[in-house]
């Protein structure tokens, strides 16, 4: 058996893992146009900051491809599938058999079309040779502009704080982290950053780029040194539109992780999950999502049938020191709690929790996140104990001793 | 594989487990230095108290091993044993497992960091693990069930 995967990130990774638990002899070859080793993309903005090494970022060990059987194809790129002869073409000409294909191609940073863009010298922040271009170039004390106050933009200038950047974040939004947070947690977060040194200028975007500087459709001109773009990402769907296959914002899959062609699976940032706390389809471009997307696939790749359910959006992240948990969806009835350095929502909806904003205090956060997963009746727990703090002392001592027993599946 | 359970009707609140589970990890060679030293040690077990009831809570070693899958840094391992283990150097503390244990079983450590879970004691000593040895009453056994 042949297993080809394209991407080597956490989604294969994960379906590594999950055609070894049944297949430990069929041939995996793993192909990826980075030239590294399996590699923790969400721990390019702690290498930039020097808190993680070069040896640290690596996701799995350095023994982990020969550990595992698998033959890595690095530093070149899949130009094609061809799903007539089941190969899969690479740049440099060569075409490479498959029995069963995963892409998990993950996603690409997104520049959207802005005036002057073109003759200035900008950054992205994706991948470990974005981070090191930046560090390249960095200098103490520099003026940085980042375009973007989500997640990825907020990680960058978090990193380049190490470096006493005075920076700047710009983003159309009238708020921070919309993706995750709502207005009061985004404002607090917000707050606790520009106490960190950084500025925000929100609700506008750049009208125009000249060296060193952005003019804003405010008015408000921004000098930089240096310009790092991060409004968003986009999934890397070509090569299985190119194949005919089914695509939408992102590459459709089933409940077993197969694309709409015959052997070919998919999983990770560049497919389209089904979110259980919101009953919609959408990426969650998350990494446990992948691995786990990933484990599901390879499984199925290995002839077992095994599916991903229970799929929701959620994040655990910190900015300077502030922590947040999040999962979930935000529509429902809210109980909020708030004190000067914490945050806690929690959204209810059909009598059950289907959302919650950790922020300050995130401790035992994942006891409502199995609540969300596991679609429990609030009928079943002690309301006001599951309010005060995450705990196992709210379910009924039945449910109770039922988990504690180690049995989650 | 052997695992530590609480039985909750007998567990009378007391935290020693607490505090030998902190003790033996920290490092120190006794109580007295692990807890009057600097900062103070965090437990990977903890006692939930209850109107009618107590019981004390640590890793599961689940079969959904959901902390390991979604560890964003792979410092989170299983050992050839089970023992689900946390490589402290790797461990950038962004909590992604915090959110997604279960049971909460994931702590913050003491200078709020990294995190640290229960090993069952594999990494500091033989035996029993510390919580098992010093619980008085006989409510937390080291079992296969």
């Amino acid at each position: 058996m042949n297993y080809v995967i394209i991407g080597n990130s956490a989604a294969a990774v994960g379906t590594i893992a999950g055609i070894r638990e049944f297949d430990s002899t069929g041939n995996i070859t793993v192909i990826s146009d980075e030239k590294y080793h399996t590699y923790s993309r969400p721990l390019i903005s702690y290498w930039l900051e020097g808190k993680v090494t070069d040896k640290n970022i690596l996701y799995r060990d350095a023994d982990f491809y020969e550990k595992n059987n698998v033959t890595p194809v690095l530093g070149k790129k899949v130009t094609k599938i061809d799903t007539a002869n089941k190969t899969v073409v690479l740049d440099d000409g060569l075409s490479i058999q498959y029995d069963k294909l995963m892409v998990a191609t993950g996603s690409k940073p997104f520049v959207p079309p802005m005036n002057g863009l073109d003759k200035v010298k900008y950054h992205t922040f994706m991948s470990f040779d974005s981070v090191k271009a930046i560090r390249a170039e960095v200098k103490d004390g520099m003026k940085v502009l980042i375009i973007g106050a989500g997640l990825i933009g907020l990680k960058a200038a978090e990193a380049l704080s190490a470096y006493n950047a005075q920076t700047t974040v710009v983003d159309m939004a009238d708020r921070i982290l919309p993706s995750i947070l709502d207005v009061r947690a985004g404002m607090k977060m917000q707050k606790h950053i520009e106490s960190k040194g950084v500025k925000f200028i929100l609700g506008t975007s750049a009208e125009e780029f000249s060296e060193h500087s952005a003019k804003l459709k405010n008015g408000v001109t921004v000098d930089f040194d240096m310009l790092i773009i991060a409004v968003g990402v986009r999934p890397n769907t070509e090569l299985i539109s190119d194949a005919g296959g089914k695509v939408d914002r992102g590459i459709i899959t089933d409940m077993t992780q197969k694309t709409s062609l015959d052997d070919i699976y998919s999983a990770g940032d560049c497919t389209v999950s089904y979110d259980a706390s919101s009953d919609t389809n959408k990426i969650l471009a998350l990494l446990p999502n992948a691995y786990l997307q990933g484990e599901v696939a390879g499984r199925n790749m290995a002839g077992r049938e095994f599916r991903y359910v229970n799929a929701i959006p959620m994040n655990a992240i910190g900015f300077f020191g502030l922590h947040i948990i999040t999962a979930g969806s935000y529509e429902g009835e809210e109980y909020v709690e708030e004190t000067e350095n914490t945050y806690k929502k929690l959204v209810f909806r059909e009598n059950r929790l289907v959302g919650y904003i950790l922020m300050g205090d995130v401790k035992r956060a994942g006891i409502y996140t199995s609540m969300i997963k596991e679609c429990i009746d609030l009928g079943e727990v002690d309301v006001e104990l599951m309010k005060k703090a995450p705990q196992m002392m709210m379910f009924g001592k039945a449910r109770r001793l039922d988990k504690l027993g180690g049995i989650t599946e | 594989m052997k695992k530590v359970y609480v039985n909750e009707d007998w567990c009378l609140a007391c935290h020693l487990c607490e505090y030998y589970c902190a003790a033996a990890n920290s490092g120190a060679p006794n109580m007295i230095k692990a807890f009057k030293s600097g900062k103070k040690p965090v437990p990977r077990i903890q006692v939930e108290e209850g109107s009618e009831v107590n019981f004390a809570v640590q890793c599961r070693f689940c079969d959904g091993k959901a902390c390991v899958k979604g560890c964003i840094a792979g410092a989170l391992s299983i050992t050839p044993e089970g023992v689900v283990v946390c490589d402290e150097n790797k461990c950038v503390g962004c909590y992604t497992c915090v959110l997604s244990c279960p049971f909460g079983c994931i702590v913050i450590d003491e200078e709020g960091h990294r995190i640290q879970k229960c090993d069952l004691c594999t990494k500091n000593h033989d035996g029993d693990p510390a919580c098992v040895q010093g619980c008085p009453n006989k409510a937390i056994v080291f079992e296969e069930r």
